[in-house]
């Protein structure tokens, strides 16, 4: 890295520079190999399927027989689809629920964490296990604890007098559990992120701000969030990665319903590409997933160079 | 850091003693704690119902008064989910997949980690790009040409489906490359100048300083294996290479609501993950945090 550059600057002899430059050539041909294997995985698993996806949006095809070139009719359709533009909103929504609050109850986790205190250990497992459990589980064990008439949630409801929640029958009820599943889901990953962050936190800065007089809040909110911001960004960008690629707790616990109250672009373009065989379609609603992401990201990390700018 | 709290009282022993502030500290700190705890049952009360139904009889969980134990224990459920589908085979299909896969994914992230922070080559950082760029690729959308490929490939019906196409891990190689940017490229100049090769410089120096972020790897590739969904049911149709999440879906799905066996197949699909990561867990902090994730 860094040391290569001093040794080639400090290299007095000109007659030093062709053996290394040919090590240099030797190293990059071992790197190329050493990469060779994860190239071919991306490449013909990632990329080559990627592309495939852009080409196949332009047809129309069911997976049998042949397929036909229809142009960009996929894509009108699509704008005029309101089930595409119901999944978009909902997927938005997903993100805008579930992101910044299991960051804020993560971070506070993670600060309340961050001090010695007895089964410290035991505390932070039992916050993360829910992290490693799979979606399927997650989402049969949902549908029986989020059951209307027989779940324990609106049978420990009704004992107390009041209603029960309509989960299952209601959109707002629908998409509240899903909400409410997934932020018990990733409320102890960004809990172990951000107890990473706190401890490369220089402990002189917080005793610097507390003999200026800084109370608790102060130091919170001047110096310890600010310098966890590139743990924040990064757990942002990951958040939304992953609620635009929300599927298999959908998939289990709601099947997008009821009606399409929960369907998210992802499970609406698995539906298209694999229930209704609607290949081609289901290939635009990808690319147009693809494209969100990729725009929200790029956007967030705009914001977030401006502001460093700005300081 | 309740001394820290108060700096004022650090000047002696006596002045602590007599200092009242000290309890402002230990205030916070007690309801620090009730807070975590009471957190804490939150976030397990979940898992703790499904261990009650699990347990409990059919008849009982539905009618009568809300029980928060099972009133007479038993394993009826975990029978009868084994005689509806066979689960025995679902676990042993996860496990050879979750293993070979994790084995072999952990392996390529680590090769492909270090060449991406010790080596210099032309192209390195488009390279690193693009494999970052892959994490925004929802995998089910790209799955309808992936699904074409395999089955050109011949592979529908056999477990070379379920792990070569996720072989290579985009988030796995980030983090390996963020932890061996810190491995400092004295040591690996001097294995060099021993004369060690590329792989034996891999494989004595770098793998022996990268045990935190093996531990880190070793407990997401095996979870994102074992619990994998949607690939699996498309790629493996015969009910005998069934993975556990298939096996689960199709519990609920076709035998009603037999919550019982539903939710005790359920918890003894978690256990495998749980002890991976009971296993590892002490050095996964440690390695998150040098990964530079954060």
């Amino acid at each position: 890295m860094t040391t290569a550059a001093p040794a080639a600057v400090t290299a007095p002899v000109p007659r030093e520079d062709p053996p290394r430059r040919r090590r240099v050539s030797r190293d990059s041909l071992a790197a190329w190999g050493l990469l060779s294997p994860n190239l071919l995985v991306f490449g013909v698993f990632l990329f080559l399927p990627l592309l495939a996806t852009v080409w196949l949006s332009f047809y129309s095809s069911s997976g049998f027989g042949p397929r036909e070139f229809v142009g960009t009719d996929n894509y009108t359709e699509l704008f005029g689809d309101a089930t595409f533009w119901r999944a978009t909103a909902n997927t938005f929504l997903y993100a805008l629920l579930t992101v910044p609050v299991s960051l804020v109850i993560g971070l506070g986790i993670a600060l309340a964490m961050n001090k010695p205190l007895r089964g410290r250990g035991v505390l932070r497992a039992i916050y993360y296990v829910p992290y490693v459990i799979s979606g399927v589980v997650i989402a049969v064990a949902g549908r029986w604890i989020f059951n209307e008439n027989v779940g324990v949630i609106n049978r420990l409801l009704r004992s107390v007098g009041l209603d029960g929640v309509p989960w299952q029958s209601d959109a707002v009820g629908a998409m509240g559990s899903l909400v409410l599943i997934s932020i018990w889901t990733k409320i102890g990953f960004v809990m172990v992120v951000y107890l990473a962050g706190l401890q490369s936190i220089p402990r002189e800065y917080l005793e610097a701000a507390q003999t200026d007089g800084a109370g608790r809040w102060q130091r919170l909110r001047y110096v310890v969030v600010p310098l966890l911001k590139p743990t924040t960004i990064f757990l942002v960008v990951l958040g939304v990665i992953e609620s635009f690629q929300v599927f298999d707790i959908v998939y289990v616990l709601t099947g997008g319903g009821p009606g399409n109250a929960t369907e998210m672009l992802v499970t609406y373009a698995y539906a298209e590409g694999f229930d209704a065989r609607r290949q081609g379609y289901a290939a635009t609603i990808g690319v147009v997933t693809y494209l969100f992401i990729a725009v929200l990201t790029a956007l967030w990390y705009r914001r977030q160079r401006a502001q460093e700018a700005d300081l | 850091m309740t001394a820290l709290d108060r700096p004022a009282v650090r000047t002696g022993s006596r002045a602590r003693r007599t200092a009242p502030p000290a309890r402002g500290g230990a205030g916070w700190a007690s309801w620090r704690a009730v807070a975590l705890v009471v957190g804490a049952l939150v976030m397990l009360f979940p898992l703790y119902w499904m261990v009650v139904t699990a347990f409990s009889d059919q008849g009982a969980l539905t009618s009568g008064p809300l029980r928060f134990f099972p009133e007479n224990p038993t394993l009826d459920g975990f029978r009868r989910a084994f005689t509806l589908l066979p689960f025995g085979q679902f676990f042993l299909n996860s496990t050879a997949i979750a293993l070979v896969a994790m084995a072999l994914s952990v392996t390529l992230n680590l090769l492909a980690g270090y060449v991406l922070a010790k080596y210099r080559f032309r192209g390195q950082q488009v390279v690193f790009i693009m494999i970052v760029s892959t994490l925004m690729i929802p995998v089910q959308v790209v799955m309808v040409p992936q699904f074409q490929l395999v089955a050109g490939l011949g592979w529908i019906n056999s477990y070379w489906a379920v792990i070569i196409p996720r072989a290579a891990e985009a988030f796995g190689i980030f983090l390996c490359r963020q932890f061996m940017l810190g491995i400092p490229d004295e040591v690996l100049e001097a294995a060099r100048l021993d004369g060690a090769g590329h792989l034996r410089i891999f494989w004595s120096v770098v793998l022996p300083m990268s045990r935190p972020l093996i531990a880190v790897l070793v407990i997401l590739t095996f979870m994102y294996r074992w619990n994998e969904f949607a690939w699996p049911l498309i790629v493996l149709n015969d009910q005998q290479l069934f993975t556990v999440p298939i096996g689960l879906s199709f519990l609920q799905g076709e035998y009603g609501t037999d919550y019982p066996a539903l939710m005790g197949m359920a918890l003894l699909s978690t256990l495998p993950v749980l002890v991976v990561f009971a296993l590892f867990q002490r050095q996964f902090v440690e390695g998150v945090a040098r990964s530079g994730l954060r």
